[in-house]
Parts: C-alpha cells; structure tokens; sequence
C-alpha cells in the first residue's frame, strides 16, 4: 500500500490539539519515521490547530478538519478552519509576530511549521477561513 | 487534573507534564496565578523529566514567566529536558534567557 489518506473533523477545543497529534502519529506509525521526523510533524501539527482554535474561532466552537494523505515516503497533513480568517497573512508568518501578546502567545507558530515541514502553504480569506497545507519527505529507512 | 509542585528554599519546582501544548500551558498559567496569590515567587525551576513533547504555546508560556520574573529579579529555568524539546528550546532561542540544567538537583549544586 503507497497510498493513504484520512479525514477526521472535531471540535475546536483544546482538548483535541493532543488528539489531532495522536491521530497524526498513529497514522504515519506504518512510515517508521524516526523519533525526530515523528517530533516534527507532531509540533507542525499542533501549531496549525492551536492556531484554528485560538485566532480562527477565538476560542469559540467551530469544526476543524484534519486531512493526511500518504504518498510513497512524502507526509501531507492539512488543517482547515471555517473562522475569521488572516487579514495579512504575510505579517502573520514573520517569527515572533502575535496578535494575541495578552496571553503569551510566542508568535512562533508559523515558523516552527516552516523550520519542521518540508513545505508550508497558506491560504485565509478573512471571515472564511484558513487553510494549512504541510508537507514532509521522511527519509528512507 | 491537579499539578505537583514544590517549593524548595527560594524556588518553586514545577512538574510539567507529559505534553506542554497550549491545553496544558494554560494550566499551569492559571496554576501560577493561583500560587502567585498566596506567596511570593521569585523563582521557578520547570522540571521537564516526564515531558516528552512541547510545541510554541509551551515557549510562549515560559517566555512570559521569564519576561515577568526577570523584572522583579528572579530566575526561571529548567531541567530534565528530552531531545524533542530541547530542539524546541533552540530552534526558538529560548536556551539563551533559560538555563537548562540536566536535573532539578543541579540547580542547587550549580552545576550545567
């Protein structure tokens, strides 16, 4: 089997960040990915949905839906939310920049998922939406 | 879920569990506050030894206890951290304003 794909939706509470890493995780299990590609793709992962819950739906309820597809040895991992968008993504993605300081945001969200991924792409249109497309190639074993 | 902490001489030892997210960073955020009414804390040790997994909410939580902290002259540092999350300490430069010791003891004997 080289091919793989899973969709799962849930709840923007922040409960599910450790659920989306374990689906995510267990999902890619079959890869063997070392312990560092695995710790890469679970901190990209986390950071796309924490960002859905606190700035997509500002900590109120709405669906996240989680993809992954699996091609050869190449991880795509996307997280979509359906809240008020990003107004200026290119400001949102500069290390350290955080619209919510008040409650210790780092601002490093986007540039973990750039530094941990092979590829990151995002799309937001403001009252719409966001969608975070990640890709990693884990090495041969 | 309740948190362990400890207070030994001027440091409060917090045992941070086994995934610092954005779930748990709020935890133990609310968890100071709480301590932070009844005493007055200079410094904290965040002990790592059972966390396997930290991502940028658990930077930022740290960062502002740093930020707080250092105003009024405490420390805040950290011990016991695993590979995973000592890539995050760096690839963040956090490691640069918080000291990682390898265990909690070596806080006191002033040992890296």
């Amino acid at each position: 089997m080289d091919k793989n794909e899973i969709k799962v939706i849930f709840d923007s509470c922040s409960e599910n960040e450790s659920f989306a890493r374990m689906v995510i995780s267990a999902f890619v299990a079959r890869l063997d990915p070392t312990l560092e590609e695995l710790a890469d793709i679970k901190t990209a992962i986390s950071e796309a949905v924490t960002n859905s819950i606190i700035h997509g739906y500002g900590g109120g309820k709405g669906d996240i839906e989680m993809y992954g597809r699996i091609d050869d040895r190449e991880v795509v991992v996307e997280v979509v939310d359906f809240g008020v968008g990003i107004e200026n993504i290119e400001k949102a993605m500069e290390p350290m920049f955080t619209t919510r300081p008040d409650i210790d945001r780092s601002g490093m969200g986007f540039a973990f998922m750039e530094a941990f991924m092979d590829e990151l792409k995002v799309e937001s249109e403001p009252g719409k939406g966001t969608r975070i497309v990640m890709k990693k190639r884990l090495g041969v074993v | 879920m309740e948190m362990e902490y400890q207070v030994k001489g001027p440091y409060l030892i917090i045992q941070v569990g086994r995934e610092l997210d954005h779930h748990q960073a709020e935890h133990i955020r609310q968890v100071l506050e709480r301590i932070g009414r009844e005493r007055d804390i200079r410094n904290i040790i965040f002990d790592f030894t059972k966390t396997t997994f930290m991502d940028s909410s658990g930077v930022g939580m740290l960062i502002s206890r740093y930020r707080d902290l250092s105003m009024c002259g405490g420390t805040v540092c950290a011990a016991g951290v695993c590979p995973a999350v000592e890539k995050l300490f760096y690839v963040s430069g956090l490691h640069k304003i918080i000291r990682v010791y390898s265990e909690v003891e070596d806080v006191f004997n002033g040992q890296k």
